[in-house]
């Protein structure tokens, strides 16, 4: 393993260390099932996600919806626990640390989620909803008309600071009465009241007009600049986390698939999930209209990870040795037999894709011996349509007792690379 | 030859509590059969209820004034059942949220031979196989054709919605914010999928979004929106290229892509539609605003060929 750690920079301090986080969620699964199968049904949500946060910089955490960016942000406020892995803050692990100590972390640390409107009280006065920090986090010592006296001071010089003003009178009003821009400027308020040291901003900007969340985006970097604020800001969109990250980090189905320097992964992104991330980004010029590198289908459900880089059924540059196993010649198949053009007599001799089974590096179907050969012939057909490095990845077709099958050979090892001052984790890169 | 589409003076007006709210005003505009138009423009703006009142699904009671002209029918002037046999037949609509559009009590085959046998007398064998092909051409397997909604992904809702929207092959889809609950991958391959079926159908494309970068990827023409105004309209290169009313340059500006170097916004916010602005409405936040915006209220001019701006200062932006 490499270390994640900038070197060299003595100033910056570390402020947040995560250690290979892992958050998994158990599936329900009803119970007849949960006895013949044993093995327990997990979404891998986060699965071995490491990365260093130094005092006074923002680290964005970039991916499609269910690669888990959203959980490693939850998991470090701690609103849930991790399954395994380590948070350490402030030279202190919190990752299994219960709730007394959790609620005083809450002053070190707060969380901005996507929808202001879902994330304020609809009757609760502005004022109040970002003075409650205040109250929460009270010591018992002052009176209550002394201290009301000071949270509504500093509630207006926030208000001020955040730019919801004219503040006296926005004080009174109802979350209904505001604008969504105006709304996120609540919730920040609410979130630095305490003047925490690390901020989780999940989404912040998505849920708002193109028009106001470049405001929102300078209200963030300007609050950072003041108060050494550290962030990590998650998000799908690679062109906002380019303008305001130091650092970004690409996660993938529950990876980290590179991090490294803002700079140095946008002028030149190495993974091939980052170049299709980026790629995507409309340019708003209607004159040039782009190729895009787009990667086939969807991201796969985090149950039955993919085997080996668990891009390589979507990925462009895919090579033999990514991880291929049964259930990408069953997709395969199942593409094939789908396409109305191909499959006619395919169907007959193939069978309907039902009958087919994968398990691990092999897929199968239960055959006669007299139409095995037709079978092999017609599966060495279909491979040649599929992409080359699957095909090369096959190690034998034939018959195996009753079955025809296809055994893939096992994938190489994959490891994080250093390349220049990122990591990568994708075999094009590993010797 | 008459127009596709042209709409002539429209106005919608919601009723609230606190009074009338003007959501679109005085709006024309024509579409070409073909053509792909974007509607673009913030919260609010009314670019959805422009859509809605296409479609005629605006809720009861809402004030409209002015004609939309389909194919020489007007639309706001049709009976309940002329204008149903219309829908979905030859006028098309998109949601932006797929799963709070398909039942989630129904099987996907049944949403498909439901709005078949509305419109059309086939027997329930046919309109079954055409369902098995609408989802077909989406890259969807018909062994998935008695799933309910909750087992697709995201994407593939979207995909089912889009092949629902298609399976009668009308003339015109709307599509209101197609990809904005999206991933940015999956929008792509949706947009791929948009383009390719009007090339295949030859299907006009009225896009609804505040997302300035897909208008670019895959309009011909954009219709700028603002506080219930058209205040601007022509073909995407002009309008990418030279915008002439100051929302549109502020809207350009405030993408987020790639190359920025800077950020910028619009001050202000949307003002309120019940009592808006006198004069231009966007003059509060206008920073090129003069007295005759605030007195005078500019009317949509011709620039240059095909490329219309309601600023009294188009002309100084040419």
């Amino acid at each position: 393993m490499i270390e994640l750690t900038q070197s060299g920079d003595t100033e910056s301090s570390e402020i947040l260390r995560v250690e290979n986080l892992q958050v998994h969620f158990p599936v329900k699964i009803p119970l007849l099932q949960r006895i013949v199968q044993r093995e327990k049904a997990v979404v891998h949500a986060v699965d071995g996600v490491s990365f260093v946060l130094q005092t006074g910089e923002i680290m964005g955490l970039v991916g499609e919806s269910g690669c888990g960016k959203t959980t490693v942000g939850r998991a470090v406020v701690r609103l849930i626990e991790p399954t395994g892995g380590k948070v350490i803050f402030e030279d202190r692990n919190i990752a299994k640390a219960k709730g007394g100590t959790i609620r005083a972390l809450r002053r070190e640390m707060q969380i901005i989620f996507q929808d202001p409107h879902a994330s304020l009280n609809p009757a609760m006065r502005i004022g109040d909803a970002i003075g409650h920090p205040l109250w929460i986090h009270r010591s018992g010592s002052q009176s209550r008309a002394s201290f009301r006296r000071e949270a509504r001071e500093n509630v207006l010089s926030m208000m001020r600071e955040v730019g919801l003003t004219p503040e006296e009178q926005l004080y009174d009003k109802y979350p209904g009465d505001l604008s969504g821009g105006q709304k996120q400027r609540a919730v920040i308020a609410r979130a630095i009241i305490l003047e925490p040291k690390l901020l989780v901003v999940d989404e912040g900007v998505a849920m708002l007009d193109m028009s106001i969340r470049a405001k929102i985006l300078e209200l963030m970097l300007d609050l950072k600049r003041k108060h050494a604020m550290t962030y990590l800001f998650i998000t799908h969109d690679l062109a906002t986390a380019k303008f305001i990250c130091d650092r970004i980090a690409i996660m993938y189905l529950g990876r980290i698939v590179e991090i490294g320097p803002s700079k140095e992964i946008y002028a030149d992104p190495k993974h091939p999930y980052t170049k299709a991330l980026l790629s995507v980004i409309p340019v708003p010029d209607p004159d040039k209209r782009k190729e895009k590198i787009l990667p086939r289908g969807e991201v796969p459900d985090a149950v039955n990870l993919p085997l080996g880089c668990r891009f390589h059924p979507r990925c462009p540059a895919v090579l033999s040795s990514c991880g291929w196993e049964g259930r990408d010649f069953l997709d395969l198949l199942d593409e094939h037999l789908s396409d109305p053009k191909r499959a006619g007599a395919d169907e007959t001799i193939l069978g309907p894709i039902e009958d087919w089974w994968a398990k691990g590096l092999v897929a199968g179907r239960k055959t006669g011996p007299t139409d095995a050969a037709k079978i092999t012939e017609r599966i060495r057909a279909i491979l040649a349509e599929g992409p080359a490095a699957m095909v090369q990845a096959v190690g034998t077709v034939g018959l195996q007792g009753k079955n025809v099958i296809i055994e893939f050979r096992g994938p190489d090892t994959l490891a994080q690379t250093q390349v220049g001052e990122r990591i990568v984790e994708c075999l094009l890169y590993q010797n | 030859m008459e127009t596709f589409l042209k709409i002539d003076d429209l106005s919608v007006g919601y009723w609230t509590r606190r009074g009338k709210v003007g959501a679109l005003v005085g709006i024309r505009l024509e579409m070409s059969e073909g053509e792909t138009l974007g509607i673009v423009g913030e919260t609010g703006c009314g670019k959805s209820t422009l859509g809605k009142a296409i479609l005629g699904i605006l809720p009861p009671l809402t004030e409209i004034q002015g004609h939309i002209f389909f194919r020489g029918r007007d639309l706001p002037r049709l009976g309940l059942e002329e204008y149903r046999r219309l829908r979905a037949k030859e006028i098309a609509l998109i949601f932006q949220d797929p799963m709070t559009r398909l039942n989630p009590l129904m099987r996907i085959e049944n949403h498909f031979v439901e709005e078949i046998l509305a419109h059309e007398s086939v027997s329930k064998a046919e309109a079954r196989s055409r369902a098995r092909e609408a989802l077909l051409s989406m890259g969807i397997h018909e062994s998935r054709i008695r799933n309910y909604p909750h087992e697709f992904s995201g994407g593939m809702r979207q995909r089912i919605m889009i092949a629902l929207a298609l399976v009668l092959k009308p003339s015109l889809l709307i599509a209101d914010e197609p990809t904005t609950s999206l991933d940015v991958i999956v929008e792509s391959q949706i947009l791929e999928i948009l383009q390719d079926l009007k090339r295949v159908y030859h299907m006009s494309l009225q896009l609804i979004t505040h997302n300035m970068g897909i208008v670019a990827e895959i309009c011909d023409r954009v219709a700028v929106l603002y506080a219930g105004k058209l205040v601007e309209l022509g073909s995407a290169h002009d309008v990418f290229h030279k915008p002439l009313h100051p929302y549109t340059q502020g809207l350009l500006a405030s993408i987020i892509h790639l190359d920025t170097k800077e950020l910028h916004s619009i001050e202000g916010s949307p003002p309120d539609l019940i009592s808006p602005p006198s004069g231009c409405r966007f003059h509060p936040r206008c920073p090129y605003a003069q007295q005759i915006c605030v007195e005078k209220e500019p009317p949509l001019v011709e620039f240059q060929k095909g490329h219309l701006a309601a600023c009294h200062f188009g002309d100084t932006f040419l």
